[in-house]
């Protein structure tokens, strides 16, 4: 036990002499481990900047809400059934909340009509476009997952009355009140005012698709009025009060549902419900691939460091195969000289992943200050993942060499000139 | 260049000890291509501890084959050889290792210092491999250093020592583990004959502190040195007697 540490020691030593002894040798083979390790960890902190965008995209459906809605979230092939379901109307949450509050012990908590399509917004003379505007009604806010950053929802009173006001999301806000406060201020949507009495804090994009910050919520009254009713955009939200208890209170919800719409027993549901967990068990796959083939990739230019060190490796040995027969005659076992060109094979991974590791760090800082857009997120973990893939890199490309070295017979070694 | 003359001097003859080395019916093939060469054909030799000998013979006599074989870098195709009373023949790589590193004290022609080490760095390597910890290492090397003359000399690399410094730091290395046999391949052969003769009156000096001295050779100046003198040709024994006879 005791001599295997002086040999690792040694080994040790003996890696790093090598080292300074060939300093250009080294600084290029490691250059191949440091661009793999490099392109790895990019890519690692890349998925975990997506996984975290896609965590934040789900929280933002919230994950104790149901969607009552005409299509299912994903691909469907009968479309035509879909099509030809009736419209969901506003009125119906009425009616479900009626059946909420008649049933005891319900496991869903409130319904809200959600009904919305793109606008322009004015203000003054600063006007965007493609905002995304809901209508609502006042128990929209208790399952809202956005924060306010100013202000407040509209009543019940205001909703009922189709009072002409609104709540700006973040962006919206910034664009068209850059200078000044937009509460109480009046913007112009189709042509018509509206006083803001809200604005959203920040939520970021869903998925990089669109931005939950880029809406205007209105009372669903007032929304009717100017727009009237799509045909598709029509929804229902439902809070559910124990989100452990989802798949019951689906149920619930379908039966409820068939009520309010008035189906027939037998009769196939003219509605489909949606959750969050629809959505995570589509993207989870879309989620790994992407994760899995950029590993992948990237994982090709950590093998080819990983040749480089085996290459360096097998000259290593062959160059020093007289020392190698002179080690042994001096008593040093098979597992003695393996050792020694592993650690030296590791010694250089090491030293590669750890600039790897560093570029990558500097990058991440680069990246996030120019370009705060980009999902790159650097971890704890990324470095334990990095350094053992640059130790096992060394382990495995090292081997051989290092096998083939420990087999030397020692008379043919010192003989070797 | 003239070779020196042989010491006048009367010279000490240690009476033998123990048996170190008993071989005896030892053969060993080697296959080159479909060739097969008979590098021994069935030596028998014993050596006794405080014994100073000399094995000579031309090249391609089984000199080197020999000596392998004494210093455990090989075993025999057939025939029996024990060490100290163990069984060479039948064993492993490793144990192969164990009795270099513990038994054995190589001086190789060419040194084969370690060129990156000091001195005193090639001088502990063998106590390392014995698993000595670190400062009972420094004292041992630094005694045997001492023991060669090179006790100024310690901490200078190879590349900054003579030929016969060089060849002092690596006998300094054969001795550090207090082997039971020092084995000597052409000790001298690439040192100039003042040097040469330096060393083997370090090897003079080294048997009357009471090593086991075995130089392989080819130069009979050098086979003088002994006290016995076994001479090989064509893989068989041709003569095996004192030196001087």
């Amino acid at each position: 036990m005791q001599r295997i540490l002086y040999e690792i020691s040694e080994s040790f030593r003996i890696a790093f002499a090598q080292i300074r002894a060939n300093k250009m040798r080294s600084v290029l083979t490691a250059l191949g481990v440091i661009i793999g390790i490099v392109a790895v960890t990019l890519m690692g902190t890349a998925i975990n900047g997506i996984d975290r965008g896609f965590q934040n995209s789900l929280a933002m459906l919230g994950d104790d809400v149901l969607y009552v809605q005409k299509w299912p979230w994903g691909p469907v092939e009968d479309w035509w059934n879909y099509q030809n379901r009736p419209i969901i109307r506003p009125e119906q949450a009425d009616r479900l909340n009626q059946i909420i509050e008649d049933t005891p012990g319900s496991l869903l908590e409130v319904a809200a009509p959600v009904a919305g399509r793109g606008a322009s917004v004015k203000a003054g003379a600063n006007q965007i476009n493609g905002v995304t505007v809901f209508g609502t009604t006042g128990n929209y806010a208790r399952m809202m997952s956005a924060d306010f950053k100013d202000g407040r929802l509209f009543n019940d009173a205001e909703a009922a009355g189709g009072r002409q006001v609104c709540v700006l999301g973040f962006d919206v806000a910034e664009a068209l009140f850059p200078a000044v406060s937009p509460l109480d201020q009046t913007v112009l949507i189709r042509g018509q005012p509206f006083t803001v009495i809200g604005v959203l804090a920040k939520q970021g994009s869903f998925l990089g698709l669109f931005s939950f910050d880029s809406q205007v919520i209105m009372p669903l009254n007032a929304y009717r009025k100017y727009f009237g009713l799509s045909t598709n955009s029509a929804q229902l939200r439902v809070k559910v009060r124990d989100k452990n208890r989802m798949d019951e209170a689906k149920e619930e919800l379908i039966g409820a549902m068939r009520r309010v719409r008035g189906q027939l027993p037998g009769e196939r549901d003219n509605f489909s419900i949606n959750q969050q967990q629809a959505f995570r068990e589509q993207l989870e796959p879309v989620k790994s691939g992407i994760a899995l083939a950029g590993l992948f990739i990237t994982g090709l230019s950590l093998f080819v460091g990983a040749i480089g060190i085996m290459n360096i490796t097998f000259v290593s040995v062959k160059e020093r195969t007289k020392e190698i027969g002179t080690r042994k005659a001096l008593g040093a076992r098979r597992r003695t000289i393996l050792l020694q060109f592993l650690i030296e094979a590791v010694s250089i991974c090491l030293i590669g992943g750890a600039v790897g590791l560093s570029l990558t760090f500097g990058l991440c800082l680069l990246l996030q200050a120019t370009m705060p857009s980009l999902p790159v997120v650097f971890s704890f973990n990324l470095v334990i993942v990095s350094m053992i893939v640059a130790v096992a890199t060394g382990i495995v490309s090292g081997f051989a060499p290092a096998w083939g070295a420990s087999r030397l017979d020692p008379v043919v070694a010192l003989r070797y000139e | 260049m003239t070779p020196p003359p042989a010491p006048a001097v009367a010279r000490t003859v240690r009476p033998p000890g123990p048996l170190v080395i008993e071989i005896e019916g030892v053969t060993k093939l080697y296959k080159m291509g479909s060739e097969t060469i008979h590098a021994l054909l069935g030596v028998a030799l014993k050596i006794h501890r405080n014994e100073y000998l000399a094995i000579m013979g031309p090249s391609g006599s089984g000199k080197s084959t020999l000596m392998n074989m004494l210093g455990c870098l090989d075993t025999p195709t057939a025939g029996r050889y024990e060490f100290n009373g163990k069984h060479v023949a039948a064993m492993s790589d490793d144990e192969l290792a164990e009795i270099r590193n513990k038994e054995i004290g190589f001086v190789f022609q060419t040194f084969n210092l370690l060129p990156r080490s000091t001195a005193l760095a090639n001088v502990e390597l063998p106590l390392i491999y014995a698993g000595y910890a670190a400062h009972e290492r420094r004292a041992r090397a630094i005694e045997a250093l001492e023991n060669v003359g090179l006790g100024n000399r310690m901490h200078h690399k190879p590349n900054e020592l003579s030929g016969g410094q060089r060849q002092r730091v690596a006998i300094a290395r054969a001795l550090v583990n207090r082997p039971s046999i020092i084995l000597a391949d052409e000790p001298t052969g690439n040192l100039d004959s003042r040097t040469g003769v330096e060393i083997m009156e370090l090897f003079e000096q080294l048997y009357d502190q009471g090593n086991t001295m075995i130089v392989v050779t080819h130069e009979e100046d050098i086979a003088r040195h002994a006290r016995r003198i076994v001479r090989l040709r064509d893989g068989l024994i041709e003569s095996d007697r004192p030196a001087g006879d």
